[in-house]
Order: C-alpha cells, then sequence, then structure tokens
C-alpha cells in the first residue's frame, strides 16, 4: 500500500485530557514512524503516556492535535465506521488483563471480531482453529477462560487478535500479569508472527523482554526520550 | 439473513450462559416479569370470562328484542279522547298487520299469560304461570330445549295439540332434579299434556314476567282453545340485522296508531321496552371496565419493564471493560446495541412465556371449578389470542423500551475509560 513500508506514521501528536480541575497533557508532540514488519517495545515510567501513544494508534482514541496516518491514509478523515473496521481488520489489540469474555469460550472469543467483520460461519470456523492451532491451544477451544492458565489466557487472546489476520499487533504490557515461563512464551509467539511479516507494537516495563525488541521507544513526560535499535541508539529527542 | 440468524443463536447462547452466571439476579427480573404477565393476561382472560357472561346473561331474555304492551293515550286524536286503553285484539289480525306493514322487522310473536295454573304429575301439584305464544318465540326469546327435547312448532299450532315446554325449574320441581320428563304426562288444571321440551340451563339478568326457567309453554292455539283470551298480554319482536330497532319502534306506532286510532306521537299508547338500547349501555360499561383492566395490567407490566431497565443498567456497568473491548476488537455501535437489546427482550419474553403458561393453566383450572352463584358471572376466562397477542406485544415493547437506553448507553462508552474500568 504504502511504496516506503511505513505502516504508522505520527507527526506531532499532543494528547491533553482536561478532567475539570487538572488539565494533564498525556502527549506532547510525537513524532514516529513504523515501518512494516518492525518489532517495537515501547516503554516508560508510569503516567509516561505510552498507554496514551497505543490508544490513539489502536484508534481507540484520538489525538488533540498533530496527525496520525495509518497504512498511508490520515486517520481523522475517518467516520466512526471506518474506524471500527481498523481496528476490527487491521489492528490486534493484546491486553495486560488480557479482557477474554468470561462466560464465553476460547472458540467463541476468538471468533468475535470475524463476528463483527460479518463473515460466514464457514469462514470463521476456519479462521478460529487455524488461529488456535496457531498459538497451540487447538485442543482447548471448548474451555472458558477460568479453566485456562493465565498464559493459555493470554494465548487466546493473541489468538483473537490475529483472528482477522492485521496489519499490526498492539500489546500493552502482555506479559504483566505473567510468570517468566510463561511471558518467554507470549514473546516467543510474537517472534514468530514478527518473523512471519506482522508488525509488533508492545509496551512493557520488563527490561528482559525488551530486549528481544528489535527497537526500543522510551517515553518520559509525554515526549519520545530515546529510539534505540536493536541497543544501539539511533536518535535521541529531549 | 444467515449470519444475522447466526449472531442470534450465538448471542442467545451467551446470554443463556450469563443467565447461569447471574442466577439471582436475573431470576428476580424474571420473576417480575413473570408476575406482570401473568397480571395482564389473567385480568384479560377474566374480563373475556366476564364480559362473554355478560353478554349471555343479558341474551338470557333474548337477542336484541324489543317487547311492546298496551298502554293508555295521553293525547285526544281524531275527536276522540285521551286515557282510552289500547289492547291487542286477537282475533284482530294484528300480527299479520305487523309482519306486512312494519318496515324493518324480523320476526313478530305475541304472548298470552294466565298466573296461578295448577300442574300436576303423580300427586304432586305446584302453580305456575302459563304462556301461550308461537313458535317464532323460540329463538327470539332463547327457550332452547335440552337435547330429547323441542319447544313448540307450527304443527303444535294447527292441531292445537296439548303439548307444554317447561322451564328448568318447573321440571326440577315437579319431576325432581336432572330428570328427563320429555313424553311424560302432565295435568294443567286437569287437563292433560304431554311434556316435549324442557329449556336448557341459562343464564338471564333480566325479565319481564319471571325468569324463563319459571315459564309453562303452550302452543298459542291451545291457549285460546281453553281460557278462549281476547286480548294478547303483550307482543314480543326482534328487528333485523342492521337496522336501528328506533325507525322500527317510530314505525310500529305509525301502524298501530292507524289500526288503533291513537296519535303516533302519543308514547304513552304503547309501553315499549327496547333491550337494545339496555345493550348498548351495558357494552359501554363494559367497555369501561375493560379499559380499566387493561390500565391495572399496563401499569404492573410497567414496573416490571423498568425492573428490566434497572438490570440492564447494572447489566451495562458490569460490563463496562467488555464493551470497552469489543470495540477495540472492532464492534460496531449496533453489535453493542443488539447485544443489549437482545438481552433485555430475552428476558421480556423468557418472563412473558413462564407467564402465560401459568395464566393458560390457571384459567384451566378455575374452569375445572364448579360455577355457581356469582362465581358463574366469572364464567370462563379464556386466554385467547387477542390476550396472547396483546400481552406479548407489550412484552416485546418493554423489553425493547427497557433494553433501548441502557443499549445506547453502553455503545456511546468510551473505549478508553472503559478499557480502564476495574
Amino acid at each position: 500500500m504504502n511504496n516506503n513500508g511505513t505502516l504508522i506514521s505520527f507527526s506531532g501528536i499532543t494528547k491533553f485530557y482536561d478532567t475539570g480541575r487538572v488539565k494533564v497533557r498525556a502527549l506532547k508532540g510525537i513524532y514516529l514512524d513504523i515501518k512494516r514488519g518492525e518489532f517495537v517495545g515501547v516503554m516508560g515510567p508510569s503516567g509516561s503516556g505510552k498507554s496514551t501513544l497505543m490508544n490513539i494508534m489502536g484508534c481507540l482514541d484520538t489525538p488533540s492535535s498533530g496527525d496520525y496516518a495509518l497504512d498511508g491514509h490520515p486517520v481523522a478523515d475517518l467516520n466512526i465506521h471506518q474506524l471500527a473496521s481498523i481496528r476490527n481488520k487491521k489492528i490486534g489489540f493484546i491486553f495486560q488483563n488480557f479482557n477474554l469474555l468470561p462466560y464465553a469460550t476460547a472458540y467463541e472469543n476468538v471468533e468475535l471480531p470475524l463476528i463483527f467483520a460479518g463473515l460466514p460461519g464457514q469462514i470463521r470456523k476456519e479462521k478460529v482453529m487455524h488461529n488456535l492451532s496457531l498459538v497451540g491451544l487447538a485442543d482447548r477451544a471448548d474451555h472458558k477462560p477460568t479453566e485456562l492458565s493465565g498464559g493459555e489466557m493470554q494465548r487466546v487472546a493473541i489468538a483473537r487478535a490475529m483472528a482477522n489476520d492485521p496489519e499490526v499487533i498492539l500489546a500493552d504490557e502482555p506479559t504483566g500479569n505473567l510468570d517468566s515461563k510463561s511471558g518467554n512464551e507470549i514473546i516467543s509467539i510474537f517472534e514468530d508472527l514478527n518473523k512471519a511479516g506482522k508488525s509488533v507494537v508492545m509496551i512493557t516495563h520488563d527490561s528482559n523482554i525488551a530486549e528481544r525488541c528489535h527497537r526500543i521507544i522510551r517515553i518520559k513526560d509525554g515526549l519520545i526520550e530515546i529510539d534505540e535499535r536493536n541497543g544501539h541508539r539511533e536518535t535521541s529527542v529531549t | 439473513m444467515r449470519i444475522f440468524t447466526y449472531k442470534l443463536l450465538l448471542f442467545l447462547k451467551l446470554i443463556g450462559r450469563e443467565f447461569k452466571a447471574q442466577k439471582l439476579r436475573m431470576g428476580l427480573t424474571i420473576l417480575a416479569i413473570t408476575w406482570g404477565t401473568i397480571s395482564i393476561t389473567l385480568l384479560m382472560a377474566f374480563s373475556v370470562g366476564l364480559d362473554q357472561q355478560f353478554t349471555k346473561a343479558r341474551q338470557g331474555l333474548g337477542n336484541g328484542i324489543v317487547i311492546v304492551w298496551g298502554g293508555q293515550t295521553s293525547l285526544p286524536y281524531q275527536g276522540l279522547p285521551q286515557g282510552r286503553r289500547i289492547s291487542f285484539r286477537t282475533e284482530s289480525g294484528i300480527i299479520d298487520l305487523i309482519k306486512s306493514r312494519v318496515v324493518g322487522i324480523d320476526v313478530v310473536a305475541g304472548e298470552f299469560l294466565r298466573w296461578g295454573q295448577t300442574l300436576e304429575y303423580e300427586g304432586k301439584q305446584i302453580n305456575k304461570l302459563v304462556c301461550g305464544t308461537y313458535p317464532e318465540y323460540e329463538k327470539m326469546r332463547a327457550h332452547y330445549a335440552k337435547a330429547g327435547g323441542r319447544f313448540i312448532n307450527k304443527k303444535d299450532m294447527e292441531l292445537k295439540r296439548r303439548v307444554v315446554y317447561l322451564g328448568t325449574k318447573v321440571a326440577d320441581e315437579i319431576f325432581g332434579e336432572n330428570l328427563n320428563p320429555v313424553g311424560e304426562i302432565v295435568k294443567i288444571n286437569g287437563m292433560p299434556f304431554t311434556v316435549i321440551g324442557v329449556m336448557i340451563d341459562k343464564l338471564q339478568d333480566s325479565s319481564y314476567h319471571g325468569p324463563d326457567d319459571n315459564y309453562v309453554v303452550i302452543p298459542a292455539s291451545t291457549f285460546l282453545l281453553f281460557y278462549g283470551d281476547p286480548f294478547f298480554d303483550n307482543l314480543v319482536y326482534k328487528v333485523k340485522d342492521g337496522i336501528d330497532s328506533k325507525v322500527v319502534e317510530k314505525d310500529l306506532f305509525r301502524v298501530l296508531g292507524a289500526k288503533y286510532r291513537f296519535d303516533p306521537a302519543d308514547e304513552s299508547a304503547l309501553w315499549v321496552w327496547d333491550t337494545i338500547e339496555g345493550e348498548e349501555i351495558s357494552k359501554k360499561v363494559f367497555m369501561g371496565v375493560t379499559i380499566f383492566m387493561w390500565f391495572i395490567g399496563g401499569m404492573t407490566l410497567l414496573i416490571a419493564g423498568i425492573g428490566v431497565a434497572n438490570i440492564m443498567y447494572v447489566a451495562v456497568r458490569e460490563r463496562t471493560k467488555e464493551i470497552g473491548t469489543k470495540i477495540a476488537l472492532g464492534a460496531e455501535r449496533r453489535h453493542i446495541i443488539f447485544q443489549f437489546m437482545t438481552e433485555a427482550l430475552s428476558i421480556a419474553l423468557v418472563g412473558g412465556l413462564i407467564g402465560i403458561t401459568f395464566s393458560v393453566a390457571i384459567c384451566s383450572l378455575f374452569r375445572m371449578l364448579p360455577m355457581e352463584g356469582a362465581l358463574e358471572f366469572l364464567g370462563q376466562p379464556t386466554v385467547n389470542w387477542l390476550v396472547a397477542g396483546t400481552t406479548v406485544f407489550t412484552l416485546s415493547f418493554i423489553g425493547l423500551f427497557a433494553g433501548l437506553f441502557p443499549a445506547r448507553k453502553a455503545a456511546s462508552i468510551n473505549p478508553v475509560e472503559a478499557l480502564r474500568y476495574e
């Protein structure tokens, strides 16, 4: 779609919250390009604005100013239906708390975005089973979240995020609630997906996990402090 | 369409699981709807039963008949003074005159009456009112015979047969209860008469010579043979369908005024009891009662509906995070709205279905009770298509209405805040 391979392009993105009593400046001017196929880790202290960054990236939130182009298209031009469609088809969300529907089975959880996409039953079935096998849980399709371990729940969430074959996986501290072994498994899955061509943007606090990303962006006080590749510092904006 | 159906099935499946997860709250909400449904359905059902019984009772006297007695003139007419009595002389051919000259008359019959006549059967004697009349009287005054019997007919009239048709109570008094006296001989003032029929039990809320179950009916021709009565006590007629009884009444005054020489505008020359008029009034009264019942039932259901809306609001709040997740996964407004609307509608319909089932059961049980006295007027409470249809419609409406606001609220949730919600 885009010739230079840029998938996500932030240009002077700011985000202010007005809670009535206090004005919070969550993002103060972010310039950032993420290319197709990158594996990016986002780090920063609490309140630095990394979640806001992710939400804007995932079209869940809109910037107060600045331009965001996804796959070459300015997001500001899109209506609510197009935004819903982008969240559905181009972006795969992964949450720290997995956010699986507690009363639905693994199968039904993975099926949800396919239903939103309006796909017919047979195709949904194929896709659900394909993605569940991708994360090694095809045999757990009938299990509900309460019958799964934390690592397994997150794997179901990955299968769900992958259901519509998105361009990019956005993961907000995906290993934050997992033991290190399960966390490592999750990161391995991300690495496999990345090798297969998927872009991955992941917030993490764990420097060991961040080490495995190809690029690390450190955010502080709503600005990009450090943007480095493979441990080698490329740019520094302060 | 297939996708929609599947989606619906999936949602219903998920709702089913949710019911399981929130047994108590869902149970209470369904109970509220069930209770509301039972209230409205039973109110409606009993109102239908009551209406049927009242109609039946009204029609016990006859369906849309007019009864006419001779009166006394109050206006001088063609040189004749006021205060003359008007009587329907038997041999005057008045029945044929009315039949041929009054426009809109369907059936007309005269009635002869004689009080205090002795009925005797196997040494048992009772005193009753004997009525001599015509075969037309049967349908007009709802004098239907029990199986195996009949009312008087044309042949009885022609041959002046000594046959008698008995009111239920008369038959019970003289022959004993629930026996079939058809073919038995009973003596009226010493003359033997063959019993040809006994009246079917009927509800009757009005009468002019006492209730029909106390009647003893013989052919008019036979009556004249015995009593030689020169005058009809009264006439009974029925107007043709779709014709205003008031217009016919006016025409009757014109025709009889010409015959008996009284002013057609003289209202006291004839005493007329138009039962159709009373019917209109009691129909209106009953409509009022029905509207009142609907109102009460509707109010009950409304409260139940508020209960559903309430639980839906709670459900929306409890699932704020879930809604946020769904939006992140690409759900559109309609998906979120659909989910909560389906849920509210399901609660309303499940509760409604249980309610209707119970109501039908209660009505069936009620029908098994012996109907006596005041209960008789409750009649047969019936859950008919009108009752069921109204209830289902009301429930759907309440379900949709109760789901609408919470669903809209859910769909307008800010996903960022929703995902942060704990």
